[in-house]
Formats: structure tokens, C-alpha cells, sequence
């Protein structure tokens, strides 16, 4: 009996111990909001949602697990839309999304009295690469994308592209629909949601992908860039001109939106009813503090939202702003900055 | 039937000794290209992931931050709990409908039907399962007020049932048949009921072939992934289920989100790994069961 009571007692303070560490390095961060809260919190937090997003929910979810032992964190990988699905019934607590809240699924919140608040957590670039023999591809501009990517393309060989460009029969690799990559890409560069050439070799693995375009010279395909950055060595990154000069994706030109338009901000939809709940309080506000933020960029390698976008993302989860400032309105060319500060 | 048909304009004893000679390289042919197959995909997938599994890897949770600390406890537990549980349901289940369908049924035009069906439910994809759980447990959600019994183990379990049961059903039905008819009627004659002859003569004889069929049900469970996403398991989770209402993850979904991941170290070693391990639980569990067939076709010796 002794013995038993010891070890509890011992666990108790060992919780205590974690508990304090976690709010003292939080504190340290010297970000006010980041508190991780005590590890008296308990419950479950259900997340459903974007594959893209899941590897940063999951990542900020084991570090907040490390400082809250008796808070569960679950992650489901059902895609933004499956996603939606279950967030807009009411089934999950919070929803990875890799584009806004579409028009259909504001509607069924309504239908189902589901009240939430939008919360972008990064930005993800999506790359455009060639493979490592391609020579002459540095760099393209949206037009000549267009011109490749668009439904009804005649380009056949890299000569129809640009003159002074080889006769290297051109091969396309991309997301195939199910993916809000996918979504993402054919409104940025076609225009239109789902318009693509349908010749093209579509994947839902964008390992596939990879070696799709790193095997044949005259490839061509895109991705999130944290798949360009894990396979350096097999491909070469191409340079977006959108009208201003060539530009690559990098965390800086992502995050100040010169990389225009394949960079696009992710987001974490949270329903009110579960931010009333003290563990997805913590888990939210640890989700954006310092703390947070340095696992989005560095273990989960997404690009980092500017500390200022960080404030605004927290004070609208503080004051529980409803509702999505897109109105299902995709993201192209639109600043998250004059979005979030024209609401005030 | 294919000798006589292929084999009828050869009826010189060298023709036929030539025929004989090919047939068996071909059929040795089809066994070989599997097996080689096999062993490429198995050589591979141990280089890749043979470093990365340890006893570490079995008791630890998965992790995003620490590649390299990352296990697959949640997953290994829930595969576990979900093939017992599919066990417990689907046993009594398949092998009753067996035995009430060929020995007490009547048939009629009602059996048969019943029996179409279950031939073609056979054939069905596992996601139409998935969706069938979804609405079943729909139900039960709206009656309960919360989501909680469809996302678990139990919800899980009784879908992936349904999804082999047919299979089950089918092959005890084939192993019930192919019990010999004078031995029905000897232990008739000798005076047995009809239940002495249906448990001490009939079902003792169909156990091994009732156990293949279980075998290869739970065999197409344990690398089910779609059906189980829909109807709400878990990519991610650190904890392994504390009981059948409780939320889980499975093997088949861990290893589709490491394979996917852009990091060499998820994609290749840590998935490799993981499938290696699957593949060792479907082995555990088939030894058991033919270990269990064996026993039983002793007995019966």
C-alpha cells in the first residue's frame, strides 16, 4: 500500500514538475499568449482534415501532449473535404483545411448550428520542378504554365513552350483531383477549380510524383515544396514569374506573397462549442505561440506565418470571431494580411 | 478436361510425353513468377526497413518531431484488438449461417436467394463496407446523441466483420458439404439425432476447411485501411485502446500516412518496417489457426 502511494505521489509531482517546465519555457518564449496551461487539463481533442496539415496538427500535437499528459490528441487524415464533412456536422472538434471553408460547407454549418472560428496557422508553396538534366527550365512565367497546364494544351515538346527551348518531349505529373493541391493549382494557374489537360499523369502520392519528374528529362509537375526540399538531389526548382521577375519559393518570398500565385495559407478550423473546452484553449494557443510556430518551420518544415499575422490568427481564436473572412472564396492573389486587418 | 481436348490429335506416346513435360513447366512456371515476386518485394522491403525495427519500435507511439523515435504501438495494438474482436463476432457468426444454411434450411426459393446474395456479397469492395457502417452506425448515432460509437474499435470491428462474413460463410459451407455422405447416414443409422450427427460427426471433419476460411476473412481484414478511415479511425494517436467503445488507429493507416510523407526516413525505412511487422502479426495469426486445423484434423484421425 505504501509502496503504490508513493509512486502515485511520485508521478503527481513528476506531472507538477512537467507542468511548471512547460509553462516556464513557454514563458521564456516571451509570447504571452503562448501559455501551454497545467497539466490538470483532461479530454480528448478530435482533428480531421487536410493530409497536407495533418504533419503540423500532429507535430504540435506531440510536443503539447509532451506538456499535457492528460490531454488525448487524435489526428484523422480524411482529406479537407472529408474533413469538412464531419466538422460541419459537428463530429470533430477542429479541422485541418488546406483552402478556406467552401460556400456548400458554410451552408450545412448553418443547417447543423455549428458556429467556428478560422485560424490560419502557415503558408505551404507549391513547387514547380524539372527534372536534374533539364538545362534550360529556370524559370517560367504563369502564361507559359497556362499554356502547358490548360485543358485543350497543344504543348506536346518543350520547343512548344518558349522558343530556344529543346524539342524534349514534355511529361506532366501533378495531384490528381481528390487533392486541394489540386484544387489550389488549377484556379491559380488555369482560372478555373478543377480545369486541367487531361492527359496528364495525376497522383494522390506525391512520392510518385517525385519520381515521376526526377526520371524523365522533359518532365514537368508540382507539389508542396516540402517534397521538392526532401529530394534536392533528384530535381530542380523552377522560378515563378507572375509579371515581376522570376521568383523561387523560399520561406521569405512565401511568406511576404511575392512568390505569387501558387502560395496559398493553410488553416485550422475550431468549433466554438470545443473552444469553450480548457484543453482545446491550451491546445489552440500552443498551436500559435513561439513554441508552436518553431514546429511548423522546423519539424514540420511548412513556412512560418510573419509574427504579426500570428497576433491577429490569436486574437481572433481570444475574441472568438466567427465565421471565414473568404465567404468560399478561394485565396488566389488575395493578402492575408489585408483580410485579417480589414475586419479589425 | 484440358488433356483430352488439347491432347486428342496427339495420341503418339512421344506426343504425349511431350505434353506431359510442358504442362508441368508451365504450371511450375506460374507457382515460380509468384514466388519471385514475392521474394523481390520481401528482399526489398527488409532492406529498406530491417533498421529500423527493434522491440523501441514496437512499444513506442508514433512521432512527427523525432523520426527516429517513431513506433507503432497504437497501430500494432488496434490491428491487434480489431482481429480479436472481428474473431469473436465473426466465428459464431459464419460458422452458424453455414451450418443452419446446409443442414437445416430448406430449399426453397428463399435459401436460394439468401444464398445468391451471399456469393455475391463476396465480391463487394471494402468501401462500400465502410459506407454501410457509416450509415449503420448513423442510426446509432442519432438514437445516442453522440458520434463516439462509430469512430470505435466495436463500430470497427462489427463492419469488417460484415465485410468477410460472406467469405467465412461460403467456405465452411463448401467444408460442410464436403463431409461424406455415408457418414451422415452411418451415425443416422447407428441411431444418432440429428444434433449428435451435426456436432460429433459433422462439424469435427468441416473444422479445418471452416478455419481456412477464417484464415483468409481475417487475412483481408488486416490490410483494410479504407473502410476503417471512413467510418472514423484515427491516423494518429498515441495511446492504444482501452477498450472496444474506445478510439484506435490500425497498421494498414500508419503505414499509408509514413508512405506518403516526404521524409525518406517515414517513406521508406519506418513504412517498410511497419509492413514487415503487419506481415508478422497475419503470419501469428495464420500459425495459429493452422496450427489449431492441424490439431483438429488429428483428432479427427
Amino acid at each position: 500500500m505504501m509502496g503504490a502511494g508513493g509512486s502515485v505521489l511520485k508521478k503527481r509531482s513528476m506531472m507538477l514538475f512537467c507542468a511548471w517546465a512547460a509553462i516556464a519555457a513557454v514563458g521564456c518564449g516571451g509570447r504571452g499568449g503562448g501559455r501551454a496551461g497545467g497539466s490538470d487539463l483532461s479530454g480528448t481533442i478530435e482533428i480531421d482534415g487536410s493530409s497536407t496539415v495533418s504533419p503540423i496538427s500532429q507535430s504540435v500535437a506531440e510536443e503539447f501532449m509532451a506538456q499535457n499528459p492528460g490531454v488525448r490528441v487524435v489526428v484523422s487524415t480524411s482529406g479537407t473535404g472529408g474533413g469538412m464533412k464531419k466538422f460541419t456536422a459537428g463530429e470533430v472538434d477542429i479541422c485541418d483545411a488546406s483552402r478556406p471553408i467552401l460556400t456548400e460547407e458554410l451552408q450545412k454549418t448553418k443547417e447543423n448550428g455549428v458556429e467556428f472560428i478560422e485560424v490560419p496557422i502557415a503558408f505551404d508553396g507549391l513547387s514547380v520542378v524539372v527534372s536534374k538534366q533539364n538545362d534550360w527550365a529556370d524559370h517560367l512565367t504563369v502564361q507559359e504554365l497556362k499554356k502547358i497546364w490548360e485543358p485543350g494544351s497543344t504543348v506536346k515538346s518543350w520547343a512548344d513552350v518558349r522558343s530556344g527551348f529543346p524539342a524534349e518531349p514534355i511529361a506532366l505529373f501533378g495531384a490528381d483531383q481528390a487533392s486541394g493541391t489540386f484544387d489550389y493549382f488549377t484556379e491559380a494557374v488555369n482560372g478555373k477549380k478543377g480545369s486541367i489537360r487531361p492527359d496528364y499523369s495525376p497522383s494522390a502520392d506525391d512520392n510518385v510524383l517525385v519520381k515521376g519528374v526526377a526520371g524523365t528529362k522533359g518532365g514537368l509537375g508540382f507539389f508542396g515544396l516540402a517534397y521538392y526540399e526532401a529530394n534536392m538531389d533528384k530535381l530542380n526548382l523552377v522560378a515563378i514569374d507572375n509579371g515581376k521577375g522570376p521568383v523561387k519559393p523560399t520561406p521569405e518570398t512565401i511568406s511576404d506573397g511575392s512568390y505569387s500565385p501558387l502560395s496559398r495559407p493553410l488553416f485550422i478550423y475550431v468549433s466554438k462549442k470545443a473552444a469553450d473546452r480548457p484543453e482545446v484553449q491550451a491546445f489552440v494557443k500552443f498551436y500559435l505561440s513561439k513554441e508552436g510556430v518553431d514546429l511548423i518551420a522546423n519539424k514540420a518544415k511548412y513556412v512560418a506565418l510573419t509574427p504579426a499575422l500570428y497576433d491577429m490568427s490569436l486574437k481572433r481564436f481570444e475574441s472568438r470571431k466567427l465565421g471565414s473572412v473568404f465567404n468560399g472564396k478561394e485565396t488566389i492573389g488575395m493578402r492575408l494580411e489585408d483580410l485579417l486587418k480589414d475586419e479589425g | 478436361m484440358a488433356f483430352s481436348a488439347a491432347g486428342s490429335p496427339k495420341t503418339t506416346a512421344r506426343g504425349r510425353l511431350v505434353f506431359e513435360t510442358s504442362f508441368r513447366i508451365v504450371c511450375t512456371a506460374a507457382v515460380l513468377f509468384g514466388f519471385v515476386v514475392l521474394c523481390f518485394l520481401a528482399q526489398q522491403l527488409i532492406k529498406d526497413g530491417w533498421g529500423s525495427l527493434s522491440f523501441k519500435f514496437l512499444e513506442s507511439p508514433p512521432s512527427s518531431n523525432y523520426p527516429e523515435r517513431a513506433g507503432i504501438y497504437p497501430a500494432l495494438m488496434g490491428t491487434i484488438w480489431l482481429m480479436g474482436l472481428i474473431l469473436i463476432l465473426t466465428v459464431p457468426l459464419g460458422i452458424g449461417s453455414a451450418i443452419y444454411l446446409e443442414e437445416f434450411a430448406p430449399r426453397n426459393g428463399f435459401t436460394r436467394i439468401i444464398q445468391l446474395n451471399i456469393t455475391n456479397l463476396a465480391g463487394v469492395p471494402s468501401i462500400v463496407y465502410g459506407l454501410l457502417g457509416v450509415a449503420a452506425f448513423g442510426f446509432a448515432a442519432e438514437a445516442t446523441g453522440s458520434q463516439d460509437l462509430r469512430k470505435s474499435l466495436l463500430a470497427g470491428a462489427v463492419t469488417m466483420s460484415l465485410m468477410i462474413l460472406p467469405l467465412v460463410i461460403t467456405a465452411s459451407q463448401e467444408a460442410l458439404k464436403a463431409v461424406p455422405r455415408y457418414h451422415r447416414e452411418g451415425s443416422l443409422a447407428l441411431g444418432a439425432t440429428r444434433w449428435e450427427m451435426i456436432s460429433r460427426i459433422v462439424i469435427p471433419s468441416a473444422i479445418p476447411g471452416m478455419m481456412t476460411g477464417i484464415i483468409l476473412g481475417l487475412s483481408r481484414a488486416i490490410g483494410e485501411a479504407a473502410p476503417l478511415i471512413t467510418l472514423g479511425a484515427v491516423t494518429y494517436l498515441t495511446f492504444s485502446p482501452r477498450g472496444p467503445l474506445d478510439l484506435y488507429s490500425v497498421l494498414p493507416i500508419q503505414i499509408f500516412d509514413w508512405a506518403q510523407r516526404p521524409e525518406q526516413i517515414f517513406q521508406r525505412e519506418k513504412s517498410a518496417a511497419a509492413i514487415i511487422v503487419l506481415m508478422g502479426v497475419l503470419l501469428l495469426f495464420n500459425a495459429a489457426a493452422i496450427f489449431l486445423r492441424s490439431a483438429a484434423r488429428k483428432r479427427l484421425h
